[in-house]
């Protein structure tokens, strides 16, 4: 027998006097254009903050100071502070690469089991909303077990647990809802998200702070933890991240279980923002808490996008809607103008995710 | 000399098919041992099996001497054998750094590491960075920039290179040339090298004969899965190698197996 590499042909050596240089691409858009995909692949919440910007701007100019004052602005933040918390629950689940449509049922069903506990059964408030609490993350517990461990589809496990929570919601409070002032003069506590303060012409709420903290937090989790890596891998690609190391269950549950117990503060929130516990409100959260974390660059596809578009995509949404409404122009052309920014959010993403392709 | 990592007897078997077949296996400490054989031999059988992606039926394996049960690939990692699949197993939209460090992160010392749990994000991209500039991938500009940015050698190199930064015992590489072309692959196969220079034993699954018998100490012959025969590459040529693995040819004797 022959010694093994003296009869092969050394090929190699065929490619060693080739050029040195590896696939050269000319780059077509070296100019704005392309620096523009760039940044904005390594941003993602850039897009939404430039039209948030934009279309303040563009409303303080047609308006003026009736839009364009404090107490106008902060009225908005007001106005969004539900879809706000609830879109951060959203951002979490999407950024898995699932989707949650029980957020809105999860959001009321767990502010009715803080008003009847309370009205109902004569729990102490503080207990009470523990229990509303409890509630929140032991329905995103089911979705999140039914999700990770069950292994079926995220949007059919939602869309089950969505009709399943809103009926239980009817069956239980038989429909009924708790008076605003019953709730002021027995349980304040209940209504504390919507205690105002003052900051010179600028009304912010407890429920504002609260989103703009939770938010904050949120981000610094994703960006700064272990966790947060996690749950990007685990929508980039969850066989990847299992294979390099991460506990794929344990990321999903705590995703699933964190997404319940946010909307539960958002079900205290609700009660702050409207005085009253009703079984009936919120019914179109899960919709427009899609529709902020899509206009804010969070990639339905999962693994990409920062909740601080969450945030300006809510925005964005808010200051559209108080802005039409003092031009005086008919509700539905808010509508349409949002439908635009959903399919034109998504054209976006798609562009910036080319520079991978 | 006594095998770095050893199993004997592993069965598995897939309902009715029998993807491993009472098969042995044996690895030295500081060899490069490639695994050929056709497909469907039962090659990837036989890696999951001592690197904890399936857990065989009967059989057992030893690492270092020890008995070992591994019911999953982060329990093979924690015992100190890393894989570098086929698939890589990286998030595209996730850095480099991101990436390497996946599953193990460093947090900061101090309230900001113990309370808030902040990762490390400096000495994670430094350590980063001197482990690619250790196996020579200095064409990698940026350490934060995404996997899905990098070339399919880079992206390679990068896969070996976490490999080689965390595996203390036992470096698998399943098929890492395959996807490459002459000059990747040549890059790789010098990687390889300079693993094995720090003494970190590695299995080496190909396809690529030249790829084996340019880097392997030996070569694990595995057909309708089990061990056939173990041979050095000086001993036969690579056309022995093929005729044994397709059964055209009857293998020397297993004896050869042993060092």
């Amino acid at each position: 027998m022959s010694k093994p590499n003296s009869n092969t042909d050394n090929y190699e050596l065929a490619a060693a006097t080739s050029p040195q240089q590896v696939a050269e691409f000319e780059d077509h858009h070296a100019g704005f254009v392309g620096k523009l995909q760039h940044v904005l692949h390594v941003n993602p919440s850039l897009v939404p903050l430039i039209v948030l910007v934009a279309a303040i701007l563009v409303f303080g100019a047609l308006l003026g100071s009736k839009f364009f004052s404090p107490f106008a602005l902060t009225l908005i933040l007001q106005q969004v502070q539900i879809v706000g918390i609830v879109a951060a629950a959203q951002s979490l689940v999407i950024l898995t690469a699932g989707i949650d449509l029980s957020v809105g049922a999860i959001m009321v069903m767990s502010s009715v089991v803080m008003g009847q506990f309370t009205f109902r059964y004569g729990i102490p408030a503080p207990l009470a909303i523990l229990c509303g609490l409890a509630c929140g993350a032991l329905l995103g517990s089911v979705n999140g077990w039914l999700v990770s461990r069950v292994k079926l589809p995220p949007f059919i496990v939602t869309l089950g647990m969505w009709q399943v929570v809103l009926a239980a919601n009817f069956l239980y409070s038989a429909n009924e809802t708790i008076r605003s002032q019953d709730i002021e003069s027995r349980a304040p506590l209940l209504q504390l998200f919507g205690a105002k303060f003052n900051l010179g012409g600028a009304v912010l709420t407890v429920g504002v702070v609260f989103m703009l903290a939770l938010i904050l937090v949120l981000a610094y989790a994703l960006k700064h933890t272990a966790w947060g890596r996690h749950v990007y891998a685990v929508g980039d690609d969850p066989d990847a991240a299992e294979l390099s190391g991460v506990n794929v269950h344990r990321t999903l549950m705590s995703v699933y279980v964190l997404s319940g117990l946010i909307c539960a503060f958002a079900g205290w929130a609700l009660i702050g923002r409207i005085g009253s516990v009703s079984p009936t409100s919120g019914q179109l959260a899960n919709i427009e808490s899609i529709t902020a974390v899509v206009i804010g660059g969070i990639s339905l596809f999962g693994g990409r996008g920062s909740i601080l578009g969450t945030l300006f995509g809510a925005l964005i949404v808010g200051v559209f809607t108080l802005g039409l409404r003092l031009m005086g122009a008919d509700a539905q052309w808010t509508y349409l103008l949002i439908g635009l920014l959903i399919i034109a959010a998504v054209a976006v993403d798609q562009w910036i995710r080319k520079v991978s392709a | 000399m006594e095998p770095i990592l050893k199993a004997r007897n592993l069965v598995k078997r897939y309902g009715r098919v029998t993807a491993l077949d009472h098969c042995d296996f044996d690895l030295m400490p500081g060899e490069i041992l490639a695994v050929i054989g056709d497909n469907g031999a039962g090659k990837s059988s036989l890696i999951k099996a001592v690197s904890g992606a399936v857990i065989p039926d009967e059989g057992e394996v030893w690492l270092d001497g020890r008995k070992v049960l591994f019911s999953s690939p982060i329990d093979a990692r924690n015992a100190g054998i890393e894989t570098v699949y086929q698939t890589l197993a990286m998030s595209p939209a996730l850095s480099i750094t991101d990436n390497m460090f996946m599953g193990r992160e460093i947090r900061k010392r101090g309230f900001m590491g113990k309370w808030l749990r902040q990762l490390d994000k400096p000495a994670m991209a430094e350590f980063a960075r001197q482990k690619l500039n250790d196996l020579g991938l200095t064409t990698i500009q940026n350490i934060n920039q995404a996997v899905e940015t990098l070339s399919g050698g880079q992206r390679q190199g990068v896969a070996v290179a976490r490999a080689a930064a965390f595996g203390s015992k036992v470096i698998i590489l399943d098929e890492p040339t395959a996807a490459l072309g002459v000059k990747e692959s040549r890059k790789v196969l010098d990687l390889i090298q300079d693993v094995k220079a720090r003494d970190i034993p590695i299995i080496l699954i190909s396809h690529n004969m030249p790829h084996v018998f340019e880097v392997a100490d030996r070569i694990h012959i595995h057909r309708l899965g089990k061990r056939l025969a173990v041979i050095r590459p000086g001993d036969y040529s690579m056309s022995d190698a093929v005729a044994f693995m397709t059964g055209a040819k009857e293998p020397p004797e297993v004896a050869d197996a042993v060092a």
